[in-house]
């Protein structure tokens, strides 16, 4: 991988996992010189109060998102796929849960 | 903290400017205005008005600067904390500051300004922060009252900063807002114990109070009559709660707090409206408070030198983590090839 010439403190992306058994979680972003560093700032900025128990960094940069623009695009399409929710479907109350 | 109701501008004269008339897209804006008459929020890929950005970067760049340069006046009682407990608690409170202050410049950078620009703002005196750290903290009683007062109008303004309409801003508040109780909560009862102690001591917690409960009342900005730039904030989603309504809020949630404290509020006119079912609160000087704004207060000039003087003194440390950095790619490569 080709880097850039660093002149200041890259951005880095923080996702925190607030306990086992739960999904990392993005809570915001910082500027480190490297993962290592970004890491050791994430703690403190991010973890005061013991919200953590795992923290992934990621260059910002490294993140692809997609395009506001494209939104409708993307998503419209699940809007008329009701029968994707179980409420589409009628079932006789006998049958009870299911 | 702290944001002090800014819509100040940072050339900040006497009066605000108005608005600058739109020149947007009508398509993108009517959106824009649709998301926002729906309580929408906006983030930071989406379209908006260039005023809305501007306004944007301005409030929340201030307001990032308000948290780092708030870390000062405290500072200077770490070292001086009259016991341990209370020294672990003060470290604790000025690491969060400047937590916050490192969430806000984070969200600013969402929308295009980059965190050397902003700190060029405030090292050169351009960018404004809340007036109330320009005054000096004179004894131990004023860590406390920091803590009970400036905390407290801080939380009535930033509550409903978690409703602003912008995304990164509304989640940096949540954060902000969840730690700021702590700060309030800690400088109360620093004060009840100083209370329960001595007479020289109760004197020390009367006179910070005297000293500081006006500029509190400053804090919440201008007047809503002169705060021409309120309603469009207002408009925005940017602000919630008026100038005025915030600090009728503080000053109707303080003065039971006082009488619990002990201390009186140094405001003659101070008194409950039973037609109002609010209290009546006497003249703010606005004269002092837009020449503490305008950098004429007693330590503006001492808090930015403090503040250029640590960002001077860490810059070593800056050099030296990114020469190691790079040191670390180019062994990677070299490895690598």
């Amino acid at each position: 991988m080709n880097t850039p010439a660093l002149k200041e403190w890259p951005l880095w992306e923080i996702f925190v996992r607030s306990k086992q058994g739960l999904e990392h979680k993005h809570c915001g972003s910082l500027h480190a010189a490297d993962a290592a560093q970004a890491l050791h700032m994430a703690r403190d900025v991010y973890t005061r109060r013991q919200e953590g128990v795992s923290i992934w960094v990621v260059p910002s940069i490294a993140i692809t998102a997609s395009n506001p623009d494209d939104k409708g695009e993307l998503f419209d399409p699940a809007a008329d796929k009701i029968y994707r929710h179980p409420t589409f479907y009628e079932i006789p109350e006998e049958v009870g849960h299911m | 903290m702290y944001t002090q109701s800014f819509s100040v501008p940072d050339n900040a004269g006497q009066k605000n400017v108005a608005a600058v008339p739109s020149t947007e897209n009508p398509e993108l804006m009517a959106a824009f205005d649709a998301r926002i008459d729906a309580d929408g929020r906006i983030e930071p890929q989406d379209w908006m008005p260039e005023a809305y950005r501007k306004t944007l970067v301005r409030q929340i760049s201030q307001h990032a600067h308000s948290e780092i340069v708030g870390m000062l006046p405290e500072g200077n009682w770490i070292s001086r904390a009259p016991s341990l407990k209370r020294k672990a608690i003060l470290i604790a409170k000025v690491q969060d500051e400047g937590g916050h202050g490192l969430y806000l410049y984070s969200a600013a950078e969402t929308l295009g300004t980059s965190r050397d620009q902003m700190l060029e703002g405030l090292h050169s005196g351009k960018a404004k922060y809340s007036s109330i750290f320009n005054y000096p903290t004179l004894n131990w009683a004023d860590v406390g009252v920091i803590g009970w007062l400036v905390d407290g109008a801080a939380i009535m303004n930033q509550i409903p900063l978690c409703r602003c309409s912008y995304g990164p801003y509304s989640r940096a508040m949540v954060r902000v807002c969840k730690e700021e109780s702590f700060h309030q909560r800690q400088g109360y009862e620093a004060l009840l114990v100083m209370m329960q102690g001595t007479e020289a001591q109760r004197a020390m917690v009367q006179d910070a109070v005297n000293r500081l409960w006006w500029k509190c009342l400053a804090m919440f900005g201008p007047p809503d009559a002169d705060s021409p730039n309120s309603a469009q904030g207002m408009r925005w989603g940017i602000k919630r709660i008026s100038n005025d309504e915030l600090r009728q809020k503080f000053v109707d949630a303080t003065v039971p707090q006082a009488k619990v404290l002990g201390v009186t509020l140094p405001d003659p006119d101070l008194k409950w409206n039973e037609e109002r079912q609010h209290y009546d609160y006497g003249q703010i000087d606005w004269q002092e408070f837009w020449n503490t704004v305008e950098g004429n207060g007693p330590c503006n000039k001492e808090r930015l030198a403090t503040r250029v003087k640590a960002h001077n003194d860490g810059q070593w440390v800056r050099d030296a983590a990114l020469a190691y950095t790079r040191k670390q790619q180019q062994r990677a490569q070299k490895e690598a090839a």
